[in-house]
């Protein structure tokens, strides 16, 4: 298969930072909203998760929009396949994160509505949690394209078992980062269940990660040609267990750094498997590469002044706003 | 039902109501700033109390506009595609750069602002103040270029089907973007100010917080009646530009059927498309030739001048302009009377004037979405000026029903999240800048 020209392969590395960052940032709130019902029994424990995500999970959401914007930019016809494409999948996506938004802004301002925003609150951040491992699972695996290199499949198509196992694999590091997240940020009883939850949640990312790793030997034996996946793969399977043991001895902030750079990893893992596709068809000759779908080397150029002058102030503000809010949430904290 | 049709009906629906929210958010930023910086000149309190009530309606507009945008990002790949692939070489750069200059920023400083302030020095909180502002504007800014390449695109050529760049700063700055940028910003700004001055009408009505209510008035009607007035003038200059690079929208918009020297300005009148007049029409003499060009025997451009299949619908943009100029002229006339009673020191007591005020709240949306109704119909047949036809530029996968099927929710859902947030919007100004609500940033619960 044709690689990419160095702009071409930037951009694919790029948009892959990019949805790692939004992995690791909107990561632990979406894991966060996923296990509030675990986590917090109380309204104090649910305002005090809450307050811990209020002022940043927003800017954290900017991660995937800047990365969905970057793949419209650098390679619009991966864009528009996919989107076009996984149509339903993609609007279930989009219903849940325009009611998450608004979700927890009502929870705080609409009491007598407050159970019901909660659920709407955990619904919505399940659902994407789930879905974006399933279309990632199908991008990497394959999928038909005509050629034309438009989506020919149906929805079922996506409901796959390997695409499905990606799912519950990244719901499980979604949860894992959350509770990590809510760890470092809280104290008493609900560090103590999140510590709990994220013992077993290490454990769960093992398993589907093993699960996936089997359906891949079995289904798709072609994706296994890659040496530096291994390596990655491997080195994730060793953060798993130096996060159990960041967790024993107590040291949140690192067990949190560990289940990050397990997040991170396995991005490492799926660009490995998967460049120089984009969108890879069930007739390999059909699948979209950084070489084929990508825009002009101008445009990408542009893109990449882009980048390299807007990335550093947003990682450099970003970690301002962090240090801001950084320490345990103070009770009351948050407005929630 | 046709899928094109469909498509360009959830376009509409889903930037329409996202249009409802940035254009507070700029105007409400800009409030704020001015609040912010008075506090820190006077170090009067009862300003950063002020602010502070601001910001956490500002809140709530802004997570609805984060809501709502979303969804346009999705929406040209999802129901767009066959346009995302013609013309994502340049068209995507835009969005992508809103959000790495403008939407990150806006974000990471709004948490600072809504919960960060016993967090923060009052300089930093300032600046962070500042910072959201600019965040907005930047967004416009990108978000204005993506919009104005359609309307009149440049810095490019045709390659095999494609629109490729060849020139970055012509693309990005072509010939409409920056009055299109400033006549936006503007329109952001007297909806804003106008938001804040109904609250504040409505304190001194209700004599709630009235000491504090009066300090609102002075720079909120400064910036809508500022706004209001400059804004005729690059009305002006935009017409004059839609006039020589898209002479088939200004037609529309003047329902001027046939090439005339010294054309006149339709005040008023029901175009009829079928058979190119318009009835009941009141016109004033020469006017639009004057108005585009100073001279009042200048020569402009017809519908006649243009084949039938490339002419945009008369109807729509027609009535959106006028009703738009119609407003504008009247918020120069509320500004006006509004400057007059406060230097006469009469403004919080003319109960008619301050009833008025809040009464006239959805007339600034109402303009906004005039424009922009008349400035997207009146593009049509085309998605991107002479470059790619609307019926071209849609998903070729996607069927009516998938479309159909999403609408229904997005309809659900906006008119959902719409009335709530609009109920909890009234709930904090109910509160006051006094009441508990507004102590953003000490746990308000």
């Amino acid at each position: 298969m044709e690689a990419g020209t160095f702009l071409q392969n930037v951009w694919f590395l790029l948009i892959g930072v990019l949805l790692a960052g939004y992995s690791v940032l909107d990561g632990f709130d979406l894991g966060i909203g996923v296990l509030l019902p675990f986590l917090a029994k109380t309204e104090d424990e649910k305002r005090s998760l809450l307050g811990a995500i209020g002022p940043v999970w927003d800017g954290n959401e900017v991660w995937l929009l800047a990365g969905g914007g970057a793949l419209f930019a650098a390679f619009p016809p991966a864009y528009a396949t996919v989107f076009s494409g996984f149509y339903l999948a993609l609007m279930l996506v989009l219903f849940a994160l325009i009611l998450r938004a608004v979700s927890l802004e009502f929870r705080a301002h609409d009491p007598a509505r407050k159970g019901l925003w909660e659920v709407v609150f955990v619904g919505s951040s399940l659902l994407p949690a789930f879905l974006f491992g399933v279309a990632l699972g199908n991008v990497v695996a394959g999928v038909p394209l005509d050629t034309r290199g438009e989506y020919a499949g149906t929805v079922f198509t996506l409901l796959r078992p390997w695409p499905l196992a990606v799912g519950a694999l990244g719901l499980c590091v979604f949860m894992l980062q959350g509770s990590a997240y809510a760890a470092l940020k809280t104290d008493g009883a609900v560090r103590e269940r999140a510590r709990r939850a994220a013992r077993i949640l290490a454990g769960l990312v093992f398993a589907a990660l093993f699960a996936a790793f089997f359906l891949v030997l079995v289904l798709y034996p072609y994706l296994f040609d890659r040496t530096p996946s291994w390596l990655v793969g491997n080195f994730v399977c060793l953060l798993c267990i130096l996060f159990l043991v960041a967790l024993k001895k107590g040291r949140d902030g690192l067990a949190f750094f560990l289940s990050s750079a397990i997040f991170a990893g396995l991005w490492g893992v799926i660009g490995a498997i998967h460049y120089p596709n984009l969108v890879r068809a069930t007739d390999p000759a059909l699948s979209l590469t950084v070489a084929n779908a990508s825009s002009s080397p101008l445009a990408l150029k542009i893109m990449l002044v882009i980048a390299l002058i807007g990335m550093p102030l947003v990682v450099g503000y970003t970690v301002f706003a962090y240090r801001v809010f950084k320490g345990k949430v103070r009770p009351g904290e948050g407005g929630y | 039902m046709d899928a094109v049709f469909l498509a360009r009906l959830q376009f509409g629906l889903i930037a329409g109501f996202h249009f409802l929210f940035p254009p507070t958010t700029l105007g409400l930023t800009f409030i704020v700033v001015i609040l912010e910086t008075l506090h820190a000149r006077t170090n009067n309190d009862a300003y950063k109390r002020l602010s502070a009530f601001l910001v956490k309606i500002l809140g709530t507009v802004f997570v609805m506009g984060v809501a709502t945008g979303i969804s346009l990002e999705f929406a040209f790949g999802n129901n767009w595609a066959a346009y995302s692939r013609t013309v994502g070489d340049i068209f995507g750069a835009p969005l992508a750069a809103e959000a790495i200059f403008s939407f990150f920023l806006e974000s990471v400083f709004l948490g600072i602002l809504v919960f960060g302030r016993d967090r923060v020095k009052p300089k930093t909180y300032r600046l962070s103040a500042f910072l959201v502002f600019l965040g907005a504007h930047l967004s416009g800014l990108w978000i204005i270029i993506a919009n104005s390449w359609m309307q009149t695109p440049a810095g490019f050529r045709m390659e095999g089907g494609r629109a490729v760049l060849d020139d970055f700063f012509a693309a990005a700055f072509n010939p409409s973007t920056l009055v299109r940028f400033v006549h936006t910003i503007l329109g952001g700004w007297m909806t804003g100010a106008l938001v804040v001055l109904a609250i504040a009408a409505w304190l001194t009505l209700r004599g709630r917080s009235a000491d504090k209510a009066a300090l609102l008035f002075k720079p909120a009607l400064a910036v809508f009646a500022v706004a209001a007035v400059l804004q005729l003038g690059t009305g002006h200059a935009h017409s004059v530009q839609v006039t020589r690079t898209q002479p088939e929208k200004m037609a529309a918009f003047e329902a001027l059927w046939r090439t005339e020297n010294g054309a006149p300005f339709t005040v008023f009148g029901i175009p009829d498309e079928k058979n190119e007049r318009t009835l009941l029409a009141v016109r004033i003499p020469k006017m639009l030739s004057f108005l585009v060009s100073f001279d009042p025997n200048s020569r402009v451009l017809g519908l006649d001048e243009f084949p039938k299949e490339e002419r945009p619908p008369v109807l729509l943009p027609f009535a959106s302009y006028h009703v738009m100029i119609l407003l504008g002229l009247g918020f120069i006339a509320m500004g006006a009377w509004g400057l007059w009673l406060q230097a006469r020191k009469k403004l919080v007591t003319s109960r008619g004037f301050l009833k008025l005020l809040i009464f006239a709240v959805p007339l600034p949306y109402l303009a906004n979405e005039l424009g922009w109704i008349a400035a997207e119909v009146g593009r049509q047949p085309w998605a991107v000026y002479r470059v790619l036809r609307t019926a071209d530029a849609a998903s070729s996968v996607v069927p009516a029903g998938n479309i159909l099927f999403s609408i229904v929710l997005f309809t659900i859902i906006y008119a959902l999240i719409g009335i709530v947030g609009l109920r909890i919007i009234l709930k904090t100004v109910r509160g006051g800048p006094d009441g508990e609500a507004a102590t953003a940033g000490k746990g308000a619960v």
